[in-house]
């Protein structure tokens, strides 16, 4: 039952290729705690690369500094080449806490960036509906979000960053408030909807397992302060069956080598 | 994950035992609320019956007296009288009460300067300044209004200003995110997100201010129903008194539940079918 699909890549700051997002030089502090130092990173487009490390290691910050929403002390971050400081049209963010509007329809919140933009009714309307089938919500449009599991709510926010139509989506921790078995399953149609989609996705986790299994490229962050400790491309094939990757040797291995590089930060 | 699924059922089966037909009309709200107005009234018939003062009309005699005031045109008159600055002040605290208390809490600036003011404002026993009011402004329109936004108004800009101050800021980041402008951050995430307790506000506002309205016509400006209010009084016309009594509280009800509607209409459609 050997699954010659699995293949892990090289480790260690592979050849840079095609680069959407470039992190340059980015220094952030929060009064004495230093959270990031001097993080160089280049994002391909068209990947998958998580951030991964221990909590308080500054995943969100780095992430909220590439949304644009917070400031960096130093360093740049650019955009197609295009150098940012505030939150643009070619980002979306998906939060980890859903942050939907209680008082909107699922139809509403999805096409709420569009609404924002100032698009006519009817035209994000269409576009929300399609993105909400995309997420396999589609007979949920009229519901509120107090009406829906942890599980679909985020669903909503991941329709909602699809449908404006951004080149990167920026996903923190999203599956953190969602339950194993939603979590599990969300993990597979992700991989799908990046396959279909072609998108950039960054997505903080902390968890070593959901890297590995929906990652390009996993970017491994040391804490205090938040430096790149290692970056790692798994390589897998996710074309199998998700179960089979699951119980195949070379993901459980590459799961072994970050849980081995990781160990020391733990406390 | 057994225990989950009984947990639930032994909830839900456990008031339902024994009297499962009589939860239907203990769960019918619009039953029930008439049923408490009847209950309401057959109190105050038997308690007018008793009698428990020769000054307490029974509920039949003051239903009598509060048409025969319609009839003869004083309760409409009266109202006609209060209606207008109470509605304006209401009105004028509501503009000035919410937009006062965002700016307060979105400005650090304006929360030093006004809300101090407000606070001392609303701790002061305000019903106090109704007779300096009508010192500086006379008896007319003018003093009855302000008597209204004296009472109505610091509970109002207070309540917005908290409301605004605690609004949900991972709602303000994805407004952000998605590009909102200052003014959709606070029009689509701060307004509606802080509904719930400007509306509360609101309703101890309006409450207010028919406390205001009426105090000023009792303590100043004899007329409308304060007036209407002391002149049965002083003729022993109890009946009539205690319908008009009656009928400015039914109002201010009506007022409360009608702003309750508005609010889940307009704002907080989601909490329609709580
Ligand atoms: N707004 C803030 N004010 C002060 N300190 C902050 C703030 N945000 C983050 N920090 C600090 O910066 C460090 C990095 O925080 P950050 O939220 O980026 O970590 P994280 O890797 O996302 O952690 P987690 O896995 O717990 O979400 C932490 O020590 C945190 O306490
Ligand atoms: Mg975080």
């Amino acid at each position: 039952m050997r699954n010659a699909t699995l293949r892990k890549g090289p480790t260690l700051m592979p050849e840079p290729v095609d680069a959407i997002v470039e992190v340059r030089g980015v220094s952030k502090s929060y009064g004495n705690v230093e959270a990031l130092r001097g993080i160089d990173l280049d994002f391909p487009r068209g990947k998958l690369t998580s951030l991964l490390g221990p909590s308080g290691c500054g995943k969100t910050t780095l992430l909220k500094i590439i949304a644009g929403l917070v400031n960096a002390d130093a360093g740049t971050i650019s955009v197609n080449g295009r150098t940012v400081s505030k939150p643009g049209p070619e980002r979306a963010f998906v939060f980890q806490d859903f942050a939907l509007l209680p008082w909107a329809t699922v139809l509403r919140n999805v096409a709420f960036g569009l609404e924002l933009r100032g698009k006519a009714a009817a035209e994000r309307e269409k576009i929300a509906r399609h993105y909400i089938g995309e997420v396999g919500l589609a007979g949920f449009e009229d519901k509120y979000p107090h009406e829906l599991s942890g599980g679909m709510r985020q669903r909503v926010g991941l329709a909602r960053a699809l449908s404006v139509d951004a080149d990167v989506l920026l996903l923190d921790e999203p599956f953190s408030a969602v339950d194993e078995q939603n979590r599990r399953k969300f993990q597979e149609d992700l991989i799908r909807l990046r396959t279909t989609q072609n998108k950039t996705f960054i997505f903080v986790t902390h968890s070593i397992e959901e890297a590995v299994y929906i990652s390009d490229r996993i970017v491994l962050l040391s804490p205090r302060p938040g430096r790149i400790s290692q970056i790692i491309e798994p390589e897998i094939d996710r074309s199998v069956d998700p179960d089979r990757i699951h119980r195949d040797k070379h993901y459980l291995d590459t799961v072994e080598e970050i849980w081995q590089g990781l160990k020391q930060y733990v406390d | 994950m057994a225990g989950v699924g009984t947990e639930g059922g032994a909830i839900s089966l456990a008031p339902s035992t024994g009297r499962s037909d009589a939860g239907r009309w203990q769960d019918n709200p619009t039953l029930l609320r008439v049923l408490s107005v009847v209950l309401f009234a057959g109190i105050w018939q038997i308690a007018g019956m008793i009698p428990v003062s020769f000054a307490f009309p029974t509920f039949v005699d003051t239903f009598t007296a509060f048409l025969g005031m319609i009839a003869d045109g004083s309760l409409p008159k009266a109202y006609l009288s209060t209606l207008q600055p109470l509605i304006l002040g209401v009105v004028l605290s509501t503009f000035l009460g919410v937009g006062v208390g965002t700016l307060c809490g979105l400005w650090r600036t304006g929360e030093w300067l006004f809300i101090p003011i407000f606070i001392v404002l609303q701790a002061a026993p305000v019903a106090a300044f109704i007779p300096m009011v009508t010192f500086i402004y006379g008896i007319g329109m003018t003093a009855k209004t302000l008597a209204v936004m004296i009472l109505a108004l610091p509970v109002i800009v207070l309540n917005t200003y908290k409301a605004v101050r605690n609004v949900n800021v991972s709602l303000i980041a994805m407004c952000q995110s998605f590009l909102g402008t200052r003014w959709q951050v606070v029009s689509r995430i701060i307004l509606p997100d802080a509904s719930p307790v400007i509306f509360a506000g609101l309703r101890l506002g309006v409450a207010a201010g028919f406390v205001g309205v009426v105090l000023a016509e009792l303590l100043i400006t004899p007329t409308g129903i304060g007036d209407l209010i002391t002149f049965h009084r002083s003729r022993a016309n109890y009946a009539a008194m205690y319908a008009t009594i009656a009928s400015i509280i039914a109002l201010s009800t009506l007022t409360l539940v009608a702003l309750e509607w508005v609010e889940t209409r307009m704002f907080r459609p989601e909490k329609r079918g709580a």
